[in-house]
This record gives C-alpha cells, sequence and structure tokens, in this order.
C-alpha cells in the first residue's frame, strides 16, 4: 500500500472509530432512561414516579379480564414476574388481546390503579401451525399427568 | 494494486469492462428474482398454513422481513463499497455505493410501510416510537441523506467521496437496528429466524421466507447492475469507449 493510500486508510478509520465512540457513549447513557415501559414491579418500587404518563407492559393475568355491560369500559390486572397492577381503559382493544397477552399501555396512575389511554399487545417471535401449537399444548399436558403419576406412590 | 487480488477482479474495476458484465449479469439476476419472488408468494400465500395466534394477518411477514433484511445488507454492501472507493479511489466502488442508496431507501420503505400495515392490526397502532421502529426510521433518513449529499456536488466523484463518509458514518445505526429489540424493552418482538442456533418458526413457513430473500438479493443485484450501467454512461460519456458503444449501436440500428 503505498502512502496516499496509508494516510487515506488512517483518515477513514478514524473517523468511522470517532462516529463508533461517539454513538456508543449516546447509547449507553440513553441506556438507563431510554426505556419503552415500565414493569408493574419497576413501578411499584417507584421508579416511574417522575413520568406524568407512562408505558405499562407485562402479562394479562388469566381471569382478571372484565367487561362493563354498558360500555367499552374494561378492566384487568397485569402482572410480571413479581408485581400486579390493576389496569382501566376505555375503547376499542387490538385483536390479540387476551388472557396471558403481552400487553403495553400507555396512561397515568390514579389513587392505585392505572387508568390507560392506549392499550397494544405484543406477540412473541415464534410462527407456527394452529395444529403444531395444539398437538404441543397437548403433549405438555400429558407429560404434566406424566409426572404427576411419577411423583404418586405407586401401590 | 496488490498482487494478492485476482486479476479478473482487478479488471472488473474499470468502467468498460465492468458495464459488460453488468449488462451480462442483470437479465438473468432478474429472470430469477422474478421467478422465486412468484415462488415464494404462493408458497406463502397458499401453501404456508394460518399462525396459530395471528391467523392470515401474519402472511405480511414474506414481504415485511425479506425487506427489511435487505435495508441492513445493502446499508452493508454500501458501507464495503464507499470504504473500498474512499482509500482506494476505485471509481466502481463508488458507483456502487451510490447506487446501492435508492435501492436500499426502497427496501427500507418497504419495511416501515408493511410494517406499519401489519402493526395496526396485531399491536393496535400504525406507529409507535419504540427502539427497533426509530432506528429503521433513521435508516431511512440516513439513505435519503446520502442521495441527497451525492446529488448536491456539480463534480460526481466528490459528491461521492463526501456521501462515502456519510455512509461510514451512518454505518453505526446497522448494528443499532438489529440489537435494538435486545438491548431495549420494545413492543416489537424478537427475531424470528436465526443464523446461530433455531429459528422460532415453522418449516413450511420458513421456505418461503427464504426463498423471498433470495428473490430480494437478486433482485437487488439487478437493479444495481442497471442503475450502475445508467450512470457510468453519464459520468464516462466524454470517454472513448462509451462513444465507440454508442457509435455501434447506431451502426447496428442502420
Amino acid at each position: 500500500m503505498n502512502p496516499t493510500r496509508k494516510r487515506r486508510l488512517a483518515i477513514v478509520v478514524s473517523v468511522v472509530v470517532a462516529a463508533v465512540v461517539a454513538v456508543g457513549l449516546i447509547v449507553f447513557a440513553l441506556q438507563r432512561n431510554m426505556n419503552y415501559l415500565f414493569t408493574p414491579s419497576q413501578v411499584q418500587e417507584g421508579q416511574a414516579t417522575q413520568y406524568p404518563t407512562f408505558r405499562l407492559g407485562g402479562m394479562v393475568k388469566a381471569g382478571s379480564i372484565q367487561r362493563a355491560a354498558d360500555s367499552l369500559k374494561v378492566s384487568f390486572i397485569v402482572v410480571d414476574d413479581a408485581g400486579a397492577m390493576p389496569v382501566e381503559y376505555t375503547g376499542i382493544l387490538p385483536d390479540l388481546f387476551r388472557d396471558n397477552q403481552s400487553v403495553i399501555a400507555t396512561g397515568r396512575m390514579d389513587s392505585g390503579r392505572f387508568i390507560a389511554s392506549e392499550v397494544l399487545a405484543k406477540h412473541d417471535e415464534n410462527y407456527m401451525p394452529k395444529e403444531l401449537k395444539d398437538a404441543m399444548a397437548k403433549a405438555h399436558e400429558n407429560r404434566k399427568i406424566d409426572d404427576k403419576a411419577m411423583k404418586d406412590p405407586q401401590p | 494494486m496488490a498482487n494478492w487480488v485476482p486479476l479478473w477482479l482487478h479488471r472488473l474495476g474499470s468502467p468498460p469492462v465492468f458495464y459488460r458484465f453488468a449488462g451480462a449479469v442483470r437479465p438473468w439476476a432478474l429472470g430469477l428474482a422474478i421467478v422465486l419472488a412468484g415462488v415464494a408468494l404462493y408458497g406463502g400465500l397458499f401453501v404456508a398454513p394460518a399462525d396459530y395466534q395471528q391467523g392470515d394477518a401474519y402472511r405480511i411477514i414474506f414481504l415485511h422481513v425479506p425487506s427489511a433484511w435487505m435495508s441492513l445488507f445493502i446499508y452493508g454492501a454500501m458501507a464495503v463499497a464507499a470504504f473500498v472507493g474512499l482509500v482506494w479511489r476505485i471509481k466502481i466502488a463508488e458507483v456502487v455505493a451510490m447506487e446501492s442508496a435508492p435501492v436500499g431507501a426502497a427496501f427500507t420503505f418497504i419495511t416501515l410501510v408493511t410494517g406499519s400495515l401489519w402493526g395496526k392490526p396485531m399491536w393496535g397502532t400504525w406507529w409507535t416510537w419504540d427502539a427497533r421502529l426509530t432506528s429503521e426510521l433513521v435508516l431511512l433518513f440516513i439513505y435519503l441523506g446520502v442521495i441527497g449529499l451525492y446529488h448536491s456536488f456539480e463534480d460526481r466523484r466528490q459528491g461521492a467521496r463526501a456521501a462515502s463518509f456519510l455512509v461510514l458514518v451512518g454505518a453505526v445505526n446497522v448494528p443499532i437496528v438489529h440489537f435494538s429489540v435486545n438491548w431495549w424493552n420494545t413492543l416489537h418482538q424478537g427475531s424470528t429466524v436465526r443464523l446461530l442456533g433455531p429459528s422460532h418458526i415453522e418449516t413450511s413457513m420458513l421456505w418461503p421466507l427464504l426463498t423471498m430473500m433470495a428473490a430480494t438479493k437478486l433482485y437487488y443485484v439487478a437493479s444495481l447492475f442497471a442503475r450502475v450501467r445508467a450512470d457510468l454512461i453519464a459520468s464516462e460519456g466524454g470517454k472513448g469507449w462509451v462513444r465507440e458503444l454508442l457509435a455501434g449501436r447506431d451502426g447496428d440500428a442502420a
């Protein structure tokens, strides 16, 4: 490589390194407050108190969905592995909203309840046909029964 | 050039040789891309089963995900070409980098539009400022910036050099787009198809996706080569080989 090219290479590499370091520092600095959402346990620890409105993310607790008979008002409980938060929402919910679905609600706290202005459903990265899902669920259930049978003392 | 570079690659750096090579490859790449895209669409829309969770609505994945892959892949190709162009001042590398940008911008735009159409029924919103969506939007703006910077100079090579620096600086966004779903809590789910380890998609749904990926790659080659040929004709207009080429064409027509 001749000296001119070596010099150009040095300039180009230093520009790229400078850009990477600058963006790396920005990303590192934003890491803590660039969270899209708070989980119920984070909210209960008081991490979201500084925000008038924020996003709450977690799973819809199975059996907690209660719909009002005369309006679009719906209340449910969002849980994560350590906390739970009652949520109230009035409006149309996405197709995927149901028990045990991950949801992200935007809204504010009002005396211990989360009043949502928007509820979004989050889905996972798995794609499979319904038959396969059913078969897997069945296999899972069967195994549970087997496990139970194994634990039972044999007569 | 260094000795380890094979002669054919060295020769490909010459505009008339690249022009002829691109002209020979382009129709094959385009034809194969159309055939593969047809197979992939048939496989995705008619053969693949409906998803257990999203039903038939998931089928937009066969456009959305290959486009998203291409938006990042083309940026990578453009960054490599820009780097070679900046250090070695190889004209073809500069032209390849600059003519990749509109194709990449188009795929990024398709990714954002199909993602938005998918997001409304499934998530419940057209758009949200989560890390994956925002970084993909930034990618579109970088592409548009590269195109704009290239065309804002009177001298094409000067424009290519300035825009190449923007390409290299903007390259830091590519890993951010890819890893955004792991680094931050996002509404967008994680990667379904993985190079390392098992993919989270059933085989009957995976093969149309991979076929579409091959089709989009070939389309990129075809589209890029057509653009590079046009760019070369414009920028080398005064050179002997272009004059010979055009004279030859006229001769054929007469």
